[in-house]
């Protein structure tokens, strides 16, 4: 347990020293939220537009932080050998990744807060209706895509090409998701892309607990489809993940 | 005394491979061990087999009395690795670094007396992104020690280092030893593998060509070079029987009233040994 809370404290220390990833994670999203609630104005599906787009940003910081930001981090890692001289330590592999995904819990659950705070303060924006299970979607996002992250991680195999592979995953997936904005006006088949993938349902939730004041429970179907998709990444980098660089 | 290290047979391919084909040896507890060979002889692939990042697919292997291929957690506790490549966040402090990976031990050393051990007190405070190569190698050496390890892995560990920084790396070496550490070091110096081992094992092309301690390995040489120069012309005199060929050679000058220009005899160093073990080219003086 302290050997787990060391290696969240320094996990902690050397994401907010490294600039480039604390604002590309961080403070990307709350970027996007402040243009895109100063564009539009008025109601999205009968819900005032900043409260739709704060919910969009939410699950878009969710997959920016858990899945782009996790996967960038530990392909790095893997690729300069950090994760190996880990390896001969005493400290359990499991311990270490559990302090890794903690890490990226606290910061996306601070980046929730600013998002709320930023959406409060400049758009008027909703607080959410139920507190409790708000944090429990916090913590849902963070698994779903930490999921996905390490099966991601697993499979991408040079540290050059990571950044520029998770974004091709992400931004697309936001886009057809809704995080930007309504996808009633897409063509069909965007539409139908976007009825397969995490964040439409996980936005789905988002919306029920943080508009509406939904259990986190209230829609099995889309939570189960967020839980699927965790799970499928998990799967995928239990078979895969490795400590190793991938040599030659 | 107890091995730290057995081999036995060691065998590993990649793809067709074979980079070890049967490697045996022991280490004695509180040894020094000296691994020598050319590029892409085995010596990685060997000491990374015993730090339990590779598995062997024949032989056996015992270190510290575990096997290596299940490293288990009490077997990590008591070894420190320095890895031919590897790196430690770059934006962590010489000083955080250590403390970090001292968090991982049960009983590590006190973080500032290793880092004086590494001479990096005044780089204690710098981030690693900002250490010269040298540098980051004697962190490496540091991080190596915080969990006070009775077995160390040096693979290349001096590699980098400026002449002084190498005479203290070895005089660190030596300390270690003294209070009971077991060390198993590569290197392409040979002399460094003259001043720190005990013993040493030259590898070629997965194989071990010779085995024993530096004198031993100097001694099965017979060869003594004799140089000199014969009117302004360098004469060199490879012989088994220096006794008589200096004699003569001396009686004649003397004979002839001549100086021996530039005379040196010279017993051959591990170097030429290894050289002739190998197979590389005799370099010329
Ligand atoms: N992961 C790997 N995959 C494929 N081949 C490998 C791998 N690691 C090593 N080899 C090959 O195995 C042989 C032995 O390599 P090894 O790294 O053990 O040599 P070494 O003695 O440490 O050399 P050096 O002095 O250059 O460090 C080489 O031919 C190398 O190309
Ligand atoms: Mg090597």
């Amino acid at each position: 347990m302290t050997i787990l809370l060391h290696q969240l404290r320094f996990e902690q220390r050397t994401f907010w020293r490294s600039r480039e990833a604390a604002v590309f994670i961080f403070v990307f999203p709350l970027l996007l939220y402040a243009l895109l609630g100063s564009v539009y104005g008025g109601e999205i599906g009968g819900e005032p537009a900043v409260d739709v787009l704060l919910a969009g940003l939410f699950g878009y910081g969710a997959a920016n932080t858990a899945l782009a930001g996790l996967a960038i981090i530990l392909v790095g890692r893997r690729e300069s050998g950090v994760l190996k001289r880990v390896r001969a330590t005493p400290l359990p592999p499991a311990t270490y990744l559990t302090a890794v995904l903690l890490s990226t819990l606290v910061i996306f659950a601070l980046q929730s807060v600013a998002l709320l705070a930023l959406g409060g303060l400049a758009f008027d924006a909703s607080m959410p209706e139920n507190p409790v299970g708000f944090a429990g979607v916090v913590v849902l996002g963070a698994a779903c895509f930490a999921g996905l992250g390490l099966g991601a991680a697993s499979l991408i195999r040079s540290a050059e090409g990571v950044s520029a592979v998770v974004n091709v995953i992400v931004l697309p997936m936001a886009f057809l998701s809704g995080s930007f904005g309504p996808t009633g006006e897409y063509p069909a088949f965007l539409q139908a892309v976007g009825d397969v993938l995490p964040l439409t349902y996980f936005l789905d939730v988002t919306y029920g607990v943080y508009l509406d004041g939904d259990s986190l429970l209230a829609d099995p179907a889309a939570l189960a489809v967020v839980l699927a998709w965790g799970v499928a990444g998990l799967a995928v980098a239990l078979r895969r993940f490795s400590w190793m660089p991938r040599e030659r | 005394m107890a091995d730290a290290i057995l081999v036995r047979d060691l065998r590993k391919s990649y793809d067709g491979l074979e980079a070890l084909r049967g490697v045996s040896f022991e280490v004695a507890e509180g040894e020094v061990f000296g691994l020598l060979g050319p590029n892409g002889a085995g010596k990685t692939t060997t000491v990374e087999i015993l730090e339990g990042y590779r598995e062997r697919d024949g032989g056996d292997a015992s270190v510290l009395g575990h096997d290596p291929g299940s490293a288990p957690r009490e077997l990590r506790e008591r070894i420190g690795v320095v890895l031919q490549h590897s790196e430690l966040n770059p934006l962590l402090t010489v000083r955080e670094a250590h403390r970090l990976f001292a968090g991982y031990y049960a009983r590590p050393r006190d973080v500032d007396e290793v880092i004086a051990l590494v001479g990096l007190e005044e780089k204690r405070d710098a981030r690693i992104k900002t250490l010269s190569g040298g540098q980051k190698r004697r962190l490496d050496l540091g991080i190596a020690l915080v969990g006070d390890p009775d077995l160390l892995f040096l693979d290349e560990p001096t590699t980098g280092f400026d002449p002084s920084a190498r005479r203290s790396a070895w005089e660190l070496v030596r300390s270690l030893r003294s209070l009971g550490t077991t060390i198993l070091l590569t290197t392409h110096y040979l002399d460094e593998a003259h001043q720190l081992a005990d013993r040493v094992a030259v590898i070629a092309e997965g194989r071990i060509v010779a085995l024993g301690t530096p004198a031993e390995l100097i001694g099965e040489s017979t060869t003594t070079a004799i140089r000199y120069l014969r009117d302004g012309e360098p004469v060199l005199v490879e012989t088994s029987e220096p006794t008589s060929v200096l004699h003569e050679l001396t009686r004649d000058a003397l004979a002839a009233g001549e100086e021996l220009a530039g005379l040196e005899v010279r017993r051959p160093t591990l170097e030429d040994v290894y050289l002739e073990l190998v197979g590389g080219e005799e370099e010329q003086p």
